[in-house]
């Protein structure tokens, strides 16, 4: 019984360690997102590749198990069917299996708090009082960020410039190596922006002030997608052409802007807007 | 312990009311109270967009449906004092025509289930199927896009309702009383309404597009669905009527199985696939409420002009977040907790062993229903919540990954060096460890806050929640179907067109929804009818396997129509040799359950075991007692 046990308990065990490696070979083949355009992008793939690490062995020995029951553990169908060991549980097993997943719990939990730990994550809901866009520097990644608004509404995000006026663009364009404070915000119903290969996503919520944080890393263009069901065109509601460009090149850009508005009469800049409570969108 | 022992099972009304009470009776008083409803609302117009009177309609269209079909009956008798019969007017009927009425047997009330549930099923494939071929072509060219909102709404709201009552509907309801060893329910008009509740609700969210369908999937997130048409009334009425299907059947099963057990059935002998349903059954019963709750806020929203979601008048869209997904959270658990209970319920049957680690798994499942109350802000994670809620909630969600891997690791060890009899059950639930296991792994990078970032939102999201809905739960109800359809209809499912159907399913299934987690990291969010023209590859492929997906369930039905109503071959009253008391019984199963109730003397996986004794004492009363 006992011998029996250990011969099949090891031959799963070499066809686990073996299958993993390459299961783990395999895994670190794909190319998984959002990429390195951002600080926060090159994050969340390093912890998405991890995570495909951590499961791959998971994957594998349940896989395995599955497969080598059906097949080890089988019997020809018969007129009376024979009955298996009657084994009612075993006590260290058990103890040791949650044990083990509890530590992967742990691990996991771990490095996602930590990662949510560093200010760069932060996502401040309540810091809508915050006073927006006077300098009119450009942030750098030493100094104050760059606040931009992205303004959701039904079916297209824009941006205003706080720093800069409150210029507002139908295109994001940031500066490359800067601290980005995005605020997040609606003028109808809820929406998400998601900037793919920054790895920023945030609700844009009607009256609300959603603050998350990016620094971007290398120049670039990205696509901006709502991801929040927001009506007939929330499908179409994307934007192929944000960029991220050179220090030199987004302050030409914003001062184009800036001379191109300049006889606009934009609503006066505010952390939010609300919406007509009874305007039929769809 | 069992006072219903003997005496007259339910009482009812005797007096035949000057009409009589039964399903045409139903929908004639449901159409005149449509009508009343309708001009009601209309008349006290409150605001422009006609909802009050669509609302009113289908309130009063469901309760007179009620009435009509003779809930009425009893409480009247009662107030009036009038004599009360012990049966209910449907259970008078002969034949099929049984099944179409009210009738207060938990056998009858399972198979109507089963048929409803199936129908359902077949609706929301069907919504499924024309969702896939608008993507066939990036751009909108097949289904317009408000149209194709309409089908993603229509179709996650339909197989919401099929998963959240599809298991302990029809198989709770006709085998919990069997395996408890009672005659009854504790509260079988309870039992009866949460079924008749749910043939008005499929019908109202099926008339939705009449009135221009809704845009806001099965969420409803306010304030688009503050702004949707009268459509979205059918979602509010009929996921109301759920989710007061959902806590009265909780109510009763959580009642019968504390209370109703027979001398014997100790907590430790109770059957896993009870624990699945009691776990549920609690989820149900305070989530649901909840949900109701919420859904009457927003009704009140939409017609008398409350703002509790409109923020520009102090209300707030993140107030019906949280309700929303404070009940559906708990909902999801719901679908899976007797999912779990069936799987783990056939695999000690086939393999021939005793469950390992009983006790381990009870606490597993009971873990998971604790558990799932704490976790449903992940829903949130990018919705602008406090920043310090995320941890937390990035935590109690992978906690949930403990009391799961405790289900894999019962599993395991019921397989271990077991003689596993491979029927079509045990594939299907093979299949469902298979694809749980996905669905699960797949989970975890959605709980880390970091990277759902990325995938929040997407079809990677989506792709996570069909593989643990259509590959575990539907897996474990088709496990369920074809291991105790002998029982219920006693016509054995026809063995080769099962096989056939596994494999069929398990593949098609499976290069359906892979490709779909690459269409989720590939930047294409949910619910869109439009997409790059980059990814039409994987689009096109996914279709074709969900064509062929759709197309292994023509194995079923053919399967289930030829063996129920047109193979004349009674099943044997165990087919598969198995230990539990409902294998025990004869096929067809009698009328009363038990002419007396049974004693249990031992636990129902004892395999194996040379000194067991029978499961229970079935015989007649002893003589002289």
């Amino acid at each position: 019984m006992i011998r029996q046990d250990r011969t099949h308990a090891l031959r799963l065990l070499v066809a686990w360690a073996v299958l993993s490696v390459i299961g783990i070979v395999i895994a670190l083949q794909v190319h998984l997102p959002p990429g390195d355009q951002s600080h926060q992008a090159s994050d969340q793939t390093w912890l998405l590749q991890l995570m495909t690490i951590i499961s791959t062995p998971v994957f594998v020995g349940v896989v395995l198990f599955i497969v080598y029951s059906a097949f080890a553990f089988r019997q020809k169908p018969g007129a009376v069917l024979e009955d298996g060991p009657p084994g009612r549980g075993n006590f260290r097993v058990q103890v040791a299996w949650v044990a083990i997943t509890a530590v992967i719990v742990l691990i996991l939990a771990g490095l996602g708090i930590n990662e949510l730990g560093s200010a760069a994550n932060g996502q401040d809901f309540s810091a809508s009082g915050q006073s927006l866009g006077t300098s009119g520097t450009v942030g750098t990644t030493a100094s104050r960020p760059l606040q931009v608004q992205v303004i959701g509404q039904q079916w297209y995000f824009t941006y205003r410039y706080a720093d800069y006026g409150g210029v507002e663009s139908l295109h994001l364009v940031l500066p490359v190596d800067a601290n980005v404070e995005l605020h997040i915000t609606s003028t109808d119903i809820l929406h998400s922006f998601w900037a793919y290969q920054l790895g920023v996503k945030a609700d844009a919520n009607p009256g609300v002030d959603n603050i998350t944080y990016l620094t971007t890393e290398h120049t670039g263009n990205f696509t901006v997608r709502c991801a929040e069901l927001c009506g007939i065109w929330h499908g179409n509601m994307s934007d192929e052409s944000g960029q991220v460009v050179s220090q030199a090149d987004f302050a030409t850009w914003i001062a184009s802007l800036q001379k191109s508005e300049a006889g606009l009469k934009l609503p006066p800049y505010a952390p939010f807007y609300f919406p007509d409570p009874r305007a039929k969108g769809t | 312990m069992s006072p219903e022992v003997g005496a007259p099972m339910i009482q009812s009304s005797e007096r035949r009311v000057v009409i009589p009470t039964n399903l045409i009776t139903g929908i004639v008083l449901a159409a005149f109270g449509y009508w009343v409803g309708v001009n009601l609302g209309n008349s006290y117009l409150l605001i422009d967009d006609l909802n009050t009177g669509v609302l009113l309609g289908y309130v009063f269209a469901s309760v007179l449906f009620l009435v009509g079909i003779g809930f009425a009956n009893y409480p009247l008798a009662r107030l009036f004092g009038w004599p009360v019969t012990p049966q209910s007017a449907g259970d008078e009927y002969k034949g099929a025509w049984r099944y179409f009425n009210l009738s207060l047997d938990h056998k009858v009330i399972g198979i109507q289930y089963l048929v409803a549930m199936l129908m359902a099923m077949l609706f929301g494939g069907i919504g499924a199927m024309l969702i896939r071929t608008n993507l066939l072509t990036p751009d909108q060219t097949i289904v317009a896009p408000d149209k194709y909102l309409t089908l993603v709404s229509m179709h996650s709201v339909m197989m919401v309702f099929v998963a959240s009552a599809a298991i302990v509907g029809p198989f709770g309801n006709f085998f919990v009383p069997y395996m408890i060893g009672t005659n009854r329910m504790a509260f079988p008009r309870l039992e009866a309404l949460s079924f008749w509740l749910v043939p008005p609700a499929i019908i109202i969210l099926l008339a939705a597009p009449i009135f221009g369908g809704f845009p806001t999937g099965w969420t409803g997130y306010a304030p688009l669905s503050e702004q949707a048409g009268q459509g979205y009334d059918s979602y509010i009425v009929g996921f109301t009527l759920i989710g007061i299907a959902l806590c009265v059947s909780g109510i009763n099963m959580l009642t019968t199985i504390i209370a109703l057990r027979a001398p014997g059935m100790t907590w430790t002998r109770l059957p896993i696939f009870v624990w699945g349903v009691f776990s549920a059954s609690i989820l149900g019963t305070f989530a649901a409420p909840i949900l109701a709750a919420g859904l009457v806020m927003q009704g009140l929203d939409r017609t008398i002009n409350t703002s509790f979601f409109i923020s520009s008048n102090g209300g707030s869209p993140y107030l019906w977040q949280n309700l929303f997904w404070f009940f559906g959270h708990p909902e999801v658990y719901i679908f899976i907790l007797p999912a779990f209970g069936i799987v783990l319920e056939l695999i000690p049957h086939f393999a021939r062993k005793p469950l390992w680690g009983y006790r381990t798994a009870v606490v597993g499942l009971l873990g998971v229903t604790l558990l799932s109350w704490f976790v449903w802000q992940h829903h949130l994670f990018v919705s602008g919540i406090a920043p310090a809620l995320r941890p937390f909630y990035m935590f109690s969600t992978e906690m949930i990954s403990i009391p799961t891997g405790i289900v894999f690791l019962v599993a395991f060890g019921t397989l271990w060096r077991a003689k596993i009899s491979m029927t079509v059950p045990m594939l299907f639930c093979l299949g469902f460890l298979f694809n749980f296991l996905i669905g699960g792994l797949s989970g975890v990078f959605l709980s880390d806050v970091p990277s759902d970032v990325t995938l929040h939102g997407s079809y990677f999201s989506m792709a996570h929640f069909h593989y643990t809905i259509v590959g575990g739960e539907i897996f474990a109800i088709i496990a369920a179907i074809y291991y105790w359809f002998p029982k219920m209809t006693g016509r054995m499912l026809n063995n080769t067109l099962g096989k056939i159907h596994f494999w069929w399913m398990m593949i098609s299934f499976n290069l359906a929804f892979m490709p779909l987690f690459a269409v989720g990291i590939l930047d294409m969010p949910r619910r869109v009818s439009t997409y790059l023209p980059s990814l039409q590859g994987l689009n096109d492929w996914v279709s074709i396997w969900a064509y062929i997906l759709f197309s292994s369930m023509l194995f079923f039905a053919v399967n289930i129509i030829w063996s129920w109503f047109f193979n004349p071959k009674l099943a044997p009253s165990d087919p598969w040799q198995a230990r539990s008391i409902e294998w025990q019984l004869p096929t067809p199963l009698p009328k009363r359950n038990f002419e007396r109730i049974p004693t249990f003397t031992s636990g129902p996986y004892d395999y194996g075991d040379p000194n067991r004794r029978p499961v229970a004492d079935l015989g007649p009363e002893p003589a002289s007692a």
